[in-house]
């Protein structure tokens, strides 16, 4: 039990003024709120930049993109959309808000390095954007920047691009490292009185492990950022051999492109789970939550998440099946990459399994949950065909590839980002969301996404490449395949569109929603019982709240209400719930 | 309900779409068909869990959407079937891992009588080498890059000598021979793809990479970069013609050994016609890697009359392409860029001689160029 009382004690004054209350604030919630909105402006960002790039690819007579812009606004697209968006408003936006509501805590442990790591990575956003700015533009060099390309002169950003890009990325790891101590600490040592770590909600457990592994894997893209940093600028050789690029002899001797693709995928590869997990875990809650029905296998779902994590560090160079690395590295990767597919089938079968004889509410945020199974499944079945190296082989750096990671990890976990954002509003604002406007976006966003992303494996089995500008006059490449293009164009458009439908309604429902109250999805978890609806300074009034049972027990049998909040005690006699068995 | 219908959509439309669609592999030819085994076995293992899943859902949805009045079961657990459904994903697992290792074996080991060809990635072509007559290719290094040495074979190799260097041509392969690819990289990343080969590897300057294949049918097919290398990624492509083993015999013995050609470069040190000697210049300096002289489209303008005409800058004005015009975009190329095309050429210093032959050569490709 990890129950602190001086917590409890612990009274940091409620600030007062507007600047320490929204600004300078301390407080997990506005902190949490900063972080989100943040990172909604900075995705609204690279949304329209991938807007622009399939206005290239689907109508390319346009012109309205040349060759560099192009690469520059991929490279942005991709690398916004993976750290600066999904990383951020997970673990900073919902990690922030909901880790102390729902294990009964005051605030995050170190209140202070919570406000540090936000505008630490407020200033990493700057300097990114800053980079559309500077001379040459931002970097051209795909989000992965693989050396010797992103710092010689053939590719866009070259110059002030590439160290931008690199001094953002130092920064932003600055504040995720910061903020993930407060996660993990958080969740270790300010447990409420009860709050054992398997009866923890499935979301506190997925940002948990997520955190770790944000904490061990980014310092790899730290030092590969500095590495790279030293050779643009001082000619030092960490990952440059001695090359001639556009005619011109390179001051280098000796490095290792491949050295970099290592470093990078020892980040890339958790990232995508560090980026997952959350997901996993915010999804099993509104599942259950909505299903009426205790999440099915909480203990495998736990230990799911923990194999999950663990083994994300044993499979990157997955990622390098023809980069030029050792062939007998595929043997080895190829086992670890598809045995971590068994703990991820797990959770999709428990999620499925949780439906079965529930009651089930097709709320929106229910909707979307669903949206992120299906697509969710999409994306982590072609994963099987891309670890297994030699299906990798003539897929590799296709639109295959393209299609199944915009699925598995863009399409997915921004399903979870709305259906969470759906289903926690009212307890950020006391307002409910417009579930018209909630349910066109998600018909439109769900099935768009689909209809964008599932015809592109064929184009990638075709063995049209990704990362081009364009496609013409390519004899293997049929006129349909260009057609098809300009479809997935209109569809993608489309769809970027209808994002406006949530941003009125985020914004126009906190101002005028319907009044929420405390608890309107009848939910068991901690943060729905605060004694104020949004939670006050301090979440919890005068006294913690105690917990009693897991977070799961909806219709338990012999009790009339269809849920039992985490603070109700157990019955002095009698049967007792579900948790108290396991 | 709406949403069940919808998934049950969802999953007709996909397998009807999978079956047919036009989009799906090119006509192989390679051997390399037990790749395409592969994918179809993924597509079956696969699609039976998408189908089964996705379906599963459609109807829980259906049976157990809320109506008012019912509750839902209270199950926390069923470890039987939860051991079941491991068991059976781990069953799938293998069943697609075992084969794919084996193939890949296959893919790692190549063939004894395979025959090395080398393929030479730069920013933004191709260029190959065939061993010649001791059936060995000679040591090479990017410090040996120089006028006539495009690809910096070692001069002081015997091995490299009679080494045959194709540079600005389509790459031949004999059919029915297994081949290894070694690969080098002057710059950055490359990678190198036939589609109709399946099997692909990148180019990573400072080492050597390979892979092997064996063609097994003629024809002339399109190689293209798989790795992103710059501005110029897209339209970094060439030709591979597999023909009769006879016929390429016939044409290897037509081409110049580099012995040879390294001695023609030595003797004629440089030319006194200028137009070569620019021509030279432009293809030892890597301007042709960008710029066509056939009039097609690549990363820069081409060349093929360009002098003399009318070029369209960024900023919508017009200048004559004459020769302080050309003169000034070799040197400071960013500071006029013709309409439509990227900032990226590096700006190039020649000596008097030097750039007069590189201006007499541009020249010579235009129609007028008589004229002068």
């Amino acid at each position: 039990m990890a129950y602190v009382p001086s917590a409890d004690a612990h009274a940091h004054g409620e600030p007062q003024s507007f600047v320490t209350k929204y600004i300078w604030s301390q407080d997990h919630k506005v902190i949490a709120i900063q972080y989100s909105l943040t990172a909604i402006a900075v995705g609204i960002v690279a949304l329209v930049l991938s807007g622009l790039m399939r206005i290239q690819l689907g109508m390319p007579e346009t012109d309205l993109v040349d060759a560099s812009a192009y690469y520059q606004f991929m490279t942005l697209h991709g690398m916004i959309m993976v750290v600066y968006l999904l990383t951020a408003l997970f673990l900073g936006g919902f990690g922030n808000y909901l880790i102390p509501l729902m294990v009964g805590a005051r605030d995050m442990v170190f209140p202070y390095v919570n406000m540090l790591s936000y505008w630490f990575y407020l200033l990493s956003v700057l300097v990114l954007m800053a980079s559309f700015f500077v001379p040459g533009g931002p970097t051209g060099a795909g989000w992965t920047l693989y050396p010797p390309q992103a710092i010689t002169g053939g590719t866009p950003g070259a110059g002030w691009g590439i160290l931008t890009m690199l001094v953002s990325l130092a920064i932003f790891i600055v504040a995720a490292t910061m903020g993930g101590l407060n996660y993990v600490t958080t969740v270790l040592q300010a447990r409420t009185r009860g709050m054992t770590l398997m009866r923890m909600p499935l979301t506190v457990w997925g940002i948990f492990i997520a955190s770790i592994m944000a904490l061990l894997a980014f310092p790899a893209l730290f030092v590969a950022a500095v590495m790279m940093i030293l050779d643009a600028t001082l000619g030092t050789s960490f990952f440059m051999p001695a090359i001639i690029a556009m005619g011109r002899e390179m001051p280098h001797e000796g490095g290792s492109p491949l050295l970099f693709q290592h470093l990078f995928w020892f980040f890339g590869h958790p990232e995508v789970y560090i980026v997952a997990l959350p997901a996993f875990g915010l999804v099993s809650d509104l599942i259950s939550t909505h299903a009426r029905k205790n999440i099915f296998g909480y203990h495998m779902m736990v230990w799911a998440i923990v194999a999950i994590g663990v083994l994300s560090f044993f499979v990157w160079a997955h990622h390098m099946y023809v980069s030029g690395m050792n062939l007998s590295f595929g043997f080895f990767f190829a086992i670890s990459t598809l045995v971590i597919a068994v703990p991820t089938a797990i959770k999709v079968y428990n999620w499925i399994l949780t439906l079965w004889q529930a009651d089930i509410h097709l709320t929106v945020p229910m909707l979307f949950a669903m949206g992120f199974i299906v697509t969710f499944v999409v994306g982590g079945l072609t994963g099987l065909f891309l670890g297994n190296v030699v299906v990798d082989i003539p897929l590799a750096d296709t639109y295959f590839v393209v299609a199944h990671f915009h699925m598995v990890m863009g399409v997915a976990p921004i399903l979870v980002v709305f259906g969470a954002l759906y289903h926690w509003f009212p307890k950020v604002t006391g307002r409910m969301m417009n579930d018209t406007l909630g349910q066109l976006h998600f018909w439109i966003t769900f099935l768009g996404t689909y209809i964008i992303f599932f015809p592109m494996h064929y184009l990638g089995i075709m063995g049209m490449p990704r990362r081009y500008y364009a496609y013409e006059d390519y004899e293997f490449i049929p006129q349909s395949a260009h057609d098809l293009n300009t479809f997935i164009t209109y569809a993608a458009l489309v769809v970027g569109a209808a994002q406006v439908l949530f941003l009125f309604n985020l914004f126009w429902s906190a101002l005028h929603g319907r009044p929420s109250g405390g608890n309107p999805w009848r939910a068991t978890s901690l943060e729905w019982q605060t004694p104020d609806t949004p939670p006050k300074h301090g979440n919890w009034g005068e006294k913690l709240p105690e917990v009693h049972r897991w977070a799961y027990d909806y219709n338990v049998p012999g009790v009339e209400q269809d849920f039992i909040p985490q603070t109700e005690p157990q019955p002095e006699s009698g049967h007792s719930a579900g948790e108290e068995r396991t | 309900m709406v949403l069940a219908v919808i998934l049950i959509l969802i999953v007709v439309g996909s397998l009807v779409f999978h079956f047919l669609n036009p989009w799906t592999l090119t006509e192989l030819a390679s051997q390399w068909g037990s790749m395409d085994t592969m994918l179809h076995v993924s597509f079956l293992i696969t699609g039976v869990v998408f189908v089964a899943v996705t379906l599963f859902m459609a109807v829980a949805i259906i049976r157990y959407r809320h109506r008012g009045g019912q509750r839902a079961r209270f199950q926390p657990d069923n470890r039987r079937l939860e051991w079941w459904l491991i068991g059976a994903t781990t069953v799938g697992i293998v069943a697609l891992l075992a084969p794919g290792l084996v193939v890949y074996s296959d893919f790692t080991r190549v063939p004894p009588n395979a025959m090395e060809i080398e393929v030479f990635g730069e920013q933004w072509r191709y260029s190959y080498r065939y061993p010649g007559a001791d059936g060995v290719l000679g040591y090479a290094d990017i410090r040996h890059i120089g006028a006539g040495n495009p690809l910096g074979l070692d001069p002081d190799d015997d091995a490299a000598l009679d080494d045959v260097v194709i540079h600005g041509g389509d790459l031949r392969l004999p059919v029915d021979r297994p081949v290894r690819m070694v690969m080098r990289s002057k710059d950055v990343l490359h990678g190198f793809f036939v589609p109709q080969f399946r099997a692909k590897m990148d180019m990573v300057p400072g080492m050597v990479t390979h892979f092997w294949f064996t063609p097994t049918r003629t024809g002339r097919f399109e190689v293209l970069c798989t790795q992103h290398c710059g501005t110029g990624h897209y339209n970094m492509r060439g030709h591979v013609e597999v023909m009769e083993q006879r016929e390429f015999d016939a044409w290897l013995r037509e081409q110049e050994t580099f012995g040879r050609s390294l001695a023609a470069t030595a003797n004629g040190e440089r030319p006194d016609d200028p137009v070569e000697l620019g021509r030279r210049l432009a293809d030892g300096e890597g301007c042709m890697a960008c710029h066509s002289v056939d009039g097609s489209r690549r990363v820069g303008p081409t060349w093929l009359n360009l002098y003399g005409s009318e070029v369209t800058l960024t900023d919508g004005s017009t200048v004559s392409a004459d020769e302080s015009y050309l003169r000034r975009s070799i040197e400071d190329p960013r500071a006029q860029v013709t309409a439509g095309y990227s900032p990226v050429m590096p700006a190039y210093s020649f000596d008097e001689d030097e750039m007069d032959a590189l201006l007499a050569y541009i020249r010579s490709l235009s129609e007028d160029a008589g004229e002068e």
